[in-house]
């Protein structure tokens, strides 16, 4: 395991009430300061794998270490950005942007300075007062995002952030997670079931088989990220990545 | 969706309602039977139990079980559906009951509540609060139990206390809810409050539908039945424009 994980999966099982078994001897490290991305078709438990990091659900076997300590429940140093933007639909998006910390008790006006913050930084200046039944899907999960940077954490958790936002959305939100995480050095754990994605954005991927999940391979794209998106899309190491994949996970579909 | 201009709405309804009380005044004429007077004798017997203060005394005694049984139901039955809908063991003993008496034919128990609390208002309450409760306190259950699992995950990967949970998360969400079981409530209170007045003994509307009839003046049965439908219709209405001011579909959850 390299030296500078932040959060390190070992022997994770994982058998649902009822007998399902959705992951198996679970043995994964994170590099720090990188995008890590799990892979695999659905039924592979990759969202199971990223909510059991994130403490949300009980694990049956194995541990999560965070910055080596062993993991019990969810912790500040992890935000979770929700696949259903899981946002309040009753409060406005300066109020679910400040939640997590409206939840550590900031007082408000610190709160709510630092909401506005991300919240222009996400791109949504001019809808701090929107609810958010009245934004597009891209919109909200931007409010998603923005409220996972706003308690400042170190590792970003998220479970299919683009999969309910339209194709130019997507991209667009791809460029602008590649430079926030440029400029900040967070550690993200990205689950995905689109081999482009994986491969435009990840820094490690780890490719899950399904039932029980387990990590078959793990990828390590030379893709050289100082270069404009477009430039990315073309590359020739972008590409083998892309087919490598594909040729891995042809035989679970 | 785009609304058809308000002046258009309120005409056509103006002519829906010229329509109906036309008919009611034309089979009223009809001589088929004396029992059925029509729709301006009825308006007339109206004016009559307005201007001798006979329709405003009984409204006053009806209203007070009403009123009073609600507004125990607001209390009690809101808190017992929280109550219920946060910790399965009150929801275990409880739901059955509620269940139970959402499905039961009041009217029968009635007699039973004569027999135990007498003919007095205790008695015309408690019919008011088994009509009313269990539509109140399901919905309150209902409201907090259909929280979306996913803002609940949201509230403790943020660190969200239990308590932090139930206060910023679990009631917001159930607020409209609830707010439609007090109105649905009020629409049962209404049914439970007339059914006690004619079954128990004749107070208030009840006793003027019965006397009236009694005595076959029926352009005065006639108006005090028209005159609680007419009350209860334009409250019930009312309170869904007090819930569409206080919970406008864009904050509601999905």
């Amino acid at each position: 395991m390299p030296d500078d994980a932040i959060v390190e999966v070992e022997g994770i099982g994982k058998t649902y009430p009822g007998g399902v078994e959705a992951l198996r001897n679970v043995n994964l490290a994170f590099p720090r300061g990188k995008l890590s991305t799990l892979l695999g078709p659905s039924g592979c438990g990759k969202t199971t794998l990223l909510k059991i990091i994130a403490g949300l659900i009980p694990h049956n076997a194995g541990e999560v270490r965070v910055n080596g300590k062993k993991i019990q429940g969810p912790g500040p140093e992890r935000a979770f950005v929700f696949q259903d933007f899981a946002l309040m639909p009753w409060a406005t998006v300066l109020r679910n942007v400040a939640f997590g910390l409206e939840l550590r008790g900031v007082p408000r006006a610190q709160r709510e300075a630092t909401a506005r913050r991300y919240i222009a930084e996400a791109g949504l200046s001019g809808f701090e007062a929107s609810h958010p039944n009245q934004l597009s899907g891209g919109m909200r999960q931007r409010v998603g995002l923005a409220r996972a940077l706003a308690v400042d954490a170190d590792i970003i958790l998220m479970d299919e952030p683009f999969s309910s936002v339209d194709e130019q959305t997507r991209r667009k939100f791809q460029e602008d997670l590649l430079d926030l995480l440029r400029h900040r050095r967070k550690t993200v754990i990205f689950v995905t079931h689109s081999i482009e994605e994986a491969a435009y954005l990840s820094d490690q991927i780890a490719l899950l088989s399904p039932r029980p999940g387990t990590v078959s391979r793990i990828i390590r794209p030379n893709v050289d990220r100082g270069r404009s998106a477009d430039e990315i899309r073309r590359d020739r190491n972008y590409l083998d990545t892309v087919d490598e994949i594909w040729q891995i996970l042809k035989q679970y579909v | 969706m785009r609304q058809p201009p308000v002046a258009g709405h309120i005409v056509w309804q103006l002519i829906s309602f010229v329509f109906f009380f036309g008919l009611w005044e034309l089979v009223g004429r009809w001589p088929i039977s004396a029992a059925f007077p029509p729709f301006s004798q009825t308006l007339l017997a109206l004016w009559q139990m307005i201007a001798d203060g006979s329709l405003g005394n009984a409204y006053l005694s009806t209203l007070q079980p009403l009123v009073i049984g609600i507004v125990l139901c607001g209390m009690a039955g809101i808190g017992f559906g929280i109550g219920m809908g946060l910790s399965r063991t009150i929801e275990w003993f409880s739901l059955p009951i509620f269940i139970i008496l959402q499905a039961a034919p009041m009217a029968a128990i009635i007699p039973l509540i004569t027999y135990l609390y007498g003919i007095g208002l205790t008695s015309k309450v408690l019919a008011v609060i088994l009509l009313a409760a269990p539509v109140i306190v399901m919905n309150s259950y209902k409201g907090i139990r259909n929280t979306h699992p996913s803002l609940i995950q949201m509230s403790r990967s943020f660190l969200g206390t239990r308590r932090q949970q139930v206060v910023k998360i679990i009631l917001p969400h159930a607020a409209a809810l609830i707010f439609t079981g007090l109105r649905l409530g009020l629409a049962m209170g209404f049914i439970g409050v007339v059914i006690a007045e004619l079954l128990i003994t004749p107070t208030g509307i009840g006793d003027l539908i019965t006397y009236h009839s009694s005595v076959a003046d029926y352009p005065k049965m006639f108006a005090s039945i028209a005159s609680i439908i007419a009350f209860a219709a334009v409250t019930i209405h009312a309170l869904e424009r007090v819930e569409r001011r206080l919970f406008p579909p864009e904050i509601r959850g999905a």
